[in-house]
């Protein structure tokens, strides 16, 4: 997910050239006070007229209890976003609260259960909360961990090797998958070293997160080589899924392959492995049928 | 000594028996830090001279002050690969009654050497000389001032100007070997304090572009040249100075120690990137017809294997022996490519002159692969377009072209689009890509454009391609 | 409408300084690199989205710098916005 600052036009124009799997276009940390009316426009305009090429479209509101949260939503949701991203978030109420704000707007327009939700995890509390907000909407698409403040609120500090972020971030996948959404990670701001970058994406890769949030286009290409599966793993993959599409047409309802039972979850596995192949790149929509 | 060459810049042009209304030319080895045109030039306006034609190899920004020798009338007629600045501005809104002829690199060698450009006197700068009149890009003593390395687009005025005059700060003891223009086509040196600025060239540092769109196209770009065919064994290349076309190099590279594959020879427009793939043994020989950087003039200077070539050996399409003939694969950007793959280098998308044609249609044209790197986009003005507004470089020699939102091959090319479909690319239609970038910018309004012509765009081959109107304010 | 003067926007490449002041009629005063080719049609976009915001009456200062539509829209919006103290969102 990339992250765009929500008081820069040019930048916002052709975020999606670059391929990355969503943009999340921001009102809230990287906006001036004195520009929170401006950026709230820009990002309104350029969710209606510019083509984000099916790019997932995210965007960071301000938190309600500011003067910005509410005309923040009321401004994304008529504009069409697909996922508000809402930040520093502790505790289920809130998200209670944002999607009541969300189904006003919704009910205005006629798209009632249009918009999604997505909550960043930014503090203590919002990790001993995790599953309650995980599960506190049906909005909820998924959880993300906020490093910066999160450590701040630890009152430690960031270190290369994330030690002080390992809770939070093993919190965030279990409570992510007890709730059946999706997990991401944190930026990594210095783009001057991609091996530390590199390392970070294949941790929490392993650790079991989704994806990662990216502050550079530059970035995009490490995420999306790291996460990307084998050459044995698509293949096995593919035999999965072909051998459940015989099994379906012949009527049978167990199947085998190499001498294993294929149960649910391993088609299922199957199935995310074919399409992240897919979306990597790695396999053309055509050789997966 | 029995016989100097040695005078002043005012003997010099006295000796050359230069009448109103001749042709006097200039290399522009020295780009954007270049002194000789403006001190000749306002020598010959204090001398009284009116009516001069000024053939230069190019012309920009630091020419300015042309704009006070036109409107006082000692240049009334130019010929030139490109303009730049304020001078282009100007001449687009008419300040010259005649129309300025433009022409390719080697365009303007072919037609010196046929004669149909004719020089009466070159005045050519050279960073070191002897009395005798052997003069060198190459710096030669230690109070060398300048350095531009090749000389290529400066021969074929030293072969065939009635009358040469060579002007240099740092005059060496004779014989200055190795040489680009031989004594023999020289009857005068002039010393002057300064040729060029050499602060002015890049230093040549290899800095790796930040630009995520510049790394965007860049990479495109060498996939296509990878799976294009062409990326075999022994294959050769020339690259343009632009961003995404100097990143590309670096990507370029990967894949060639990847899959172990060398480069006969770099063509051009010498950079530091290529002088490094060579000196890594990556490629086997540099044909420079003009020298980029610092780190290529020095390479020219010291390298056998990396050899100046002129104008004429470079690009000319009289001459079937010039090096575009060997050319496997060319980068090159542009301007405005139209849904007919023909492409405009030189004119603005608001009608004002600003670039320069260079060797972009020659290697279009006689290359193997040609690829246009450009970005669909630049600000609010769209680079691929229904129609160019100039026409420099015709379709038919353009192959590729790669932008942000996908690449387009020419219908002629019918294998390439297969196998870089095969390679998993992005493959669109060049109509798809105007329309697109239509409707991000909207429908520009037409060009005021005048009836005026103020600049005739001759083709590689001597005919006129297309005519520069004024803009009207 | 009242208005006061007003700014938003920046001069960064993509974007579009709008300066609104108190004006008889809509005139807009435009700076642009892409005058000839977009003029009109940025002059346009300024004046409708200001008489569609009730603002009839204030005096433009516009620098553009390759702005696309929507942001010329949403600049102008925001400057308006400023001008008279009335949002276009509900409080």
């Amino acid at each position: 997910m990339m992250f765009v600052p929500g008081n820069n036009p040019g930048m916002m124009a052709d975020a999606h050239i670059y391929g990355p799997d969503s943009i999340m276009l921001d009102l809230e940390d990287s906006v001036t006070m004195a520009e929170k009316d401006a950026a709230r426009l820009l990002v309104h305009n350029a969710l209606k007229s510019i083509d984000f090429g099916g790019t997932e479209m995210v965007v960071r509101i301000n938190p309600l209890n500011t003067p910005y949260g509410r005309k923040d939503v009321e401004a994304v949701v008529k504009a069409g976003v697909d996922v508000i991203r809402m930040p520093k978030t502790e505790t289920a109420d809130e998200v209670r609260e944002l999607e009541a704000e969300i189904i006003k707007v919704e009910t205005e327009l006629g798209c009632v259960g249009r918009t999604l939700i997505m909550a960043a995890i930014e503090s203590a509390l919002g990790v001993v909360n995790a599953y309650e907000i995980a599960t506190a909407s049906k909005r909820m698409m998924g959880i993300a961990l906020g490093a910066e403040d999160y450590s701040a609120n630890l009152k430690t500090q960031r270190t290369p090797g994330g030690a002080e972020l390992l809770l939070a971030r093993e919190t965030i996948v279990v409570a992510a998958r007890a709730a059946g959404i999706a997990c991401f990670d944190t930026v990594y701001s210095n783009l001057d070293d991609m091996d530390t970058f590199r390392k970070e994406v294949e941790l929490i890769k392993s650790l079991g997160f989704d994806g990662k949030s990216i502050i550079n286009p530059r970035q995009i290409e490490v995420v999306n080589e790291v996460f990307a599966p084998s050459q044995k793993d698509i293949d096995k993959a593919l035999r999965i899924i072909a051998a459940i599409k015989e099994a379906q047409a012949k009527g049978s309802g167990v199947i085998a392959v190499n001498g294993k039972m294929v149960d649910r979850p391993v088609v299922i596995r199957a199935e995310r492995t074919v399409a992240l192949a897919i979306a990597s790149g790695i396999l053309a929509k055509e050789e997966a049928l | 000594m029995r016989h100097t060459k040695l005078v002043t810049l005012e003997e010099a042009i006295l000796r050359s028996g230069l009448k109103d209304g001749m042709t006097i030319s200039f290399h522009h080895h020295f780009r954007g830090g270049d002194k000789v045109v403006n001190m000749v030039v306002a020598k010959l306006a204090e001398m009284g001279f009116k009516n001069l034609h000024l053939a230069a190899s190019s012309l920009s920004d630091v020419h300015a002050p042309l704009i006070e020798h036109i409107k006082s009338g000692v240049i009334t007629k130019i010929s030139t690969s490109g303009l730049r600045g304020e001078l282009a501005n100007e001449i687009s809104h008419g300040l010259l009654k005649e129309p300025v002829i433009f022409r390719s690199h080697g365009g303007r060698g072919s037609a010196i050497a046929s004669g149909e450009l004719h020089i009466d006197v070159a005045f050519l700068g050279a960073s070191s000389c002897d009395e005798l009149g052997n003069a060198s890009g190459c710096p030669r003593s230690e109070n060398a001032k300048s350095i531009c390395g090749s000389l290529g687009y400066a021969l074929p005025d030293a072969r065939y100007a009635d009358h040469v005059v060579i002007l240099t700060d740092d005059l060496v003891a004779y014989p200055n070997v190795p040489k680009s223009i031989s004594a023999c086509d020289v009857e005068s040196v002039v010393v002057v304090e300064s040729v060029g600025d050499s602060s002015k060239i890049s230093s040549g540092a290899i800095r790796d572009s930040k630009n995520p769109r510049d790394i965007l196209l860049a990479k495109q770009a060498a996939k296509v040249i990878i799976n294009s065919g062409y990326f075999n064994e022994g294959f050769s290349i020339q690259t343009g100075t632009g961003g995404a076309s100097l990143a590309a190099v670096k990507y370029i590279r990967e894949s060639m120690l990847e899959k172990g594959i060398k480069a006969s020879f770099a063509l051009g427009g010498i950079t530091a990137h290529m002088v490094k793939l060579h000196q890594e043994g990556l490629i086997g020989r540099l044909v420079d017809v003009q020298s980029f950087d610092k780190v290529a003039a020095e390479s020219i200077a010291n390298d056998q294997l990396h050899q100046e070539v002129s104008a004429v050996e470079y690009a000319s399409a009289d001459h079937v022996g010039s090096a575009v003939h060997a050319l496997d694969i060319v980068i090159l950007s542009a301007l405005e490519v139209d849904v007919n793959f023909n492409v405009n280098v030189l004119v603005g998308s608001d009608g004002i002159i600003r670039g320069a044609i260079g060797g972009h249609p020659d290697t279009a044209e006689d290359s193997a692969l040609s690829i246009i790197v450009c970005p669909l986009l630049r600000g609010r003005i769209p680079c691929v377009v229904p129609k160019v507004t100039t026409l420099i470089t015709p379709g038919k020699g353009v192959d590729v072209v790669v932008t942000e939102y996908g690449i387009a091959v020419n219908p002629a090319r019918p294998e390439i689009a297969q196998r870089l479909v095969e390679a998993g690319l992005k493959v669109v239609d060049i109509n798809e890509l105007a329309a697109k970038a239509r409707s991000i910018i909207g429908e520009p309004d037409a060009l005021p454009f005048g009836d005026r012509v103020v600049g005739i765009v001759m083709d590689r081959h001597g005919k006129v391609l297309d005519e520069i109107r004024n803009i009207v304010d | 409408m009242e208005i006061t003067n007003a700014v938003a926007g920046t001069l960064e490449s993509g974007d579009i300084l709008i300066q609104i002041t108190p004006g008889d009629g809509l005139q807009v005063d435009l700076q642009s690199s892409v005058a000839a080719q977009f003029g009109r049609q940025i002059k346009a976009v300024i004046t409708e989205t200001l008489t569609g915001l009730g603002i009839n009456n204030a005096c433009v200062k516009a620098t553009d710098k390759g702005a696309l539509d929507c942001t010329i829209r949403a600049r102008v919006t925001a400057a308006a916005v400023r001008a008279t103290g009335k949002d276009v969102w509900k409080d």
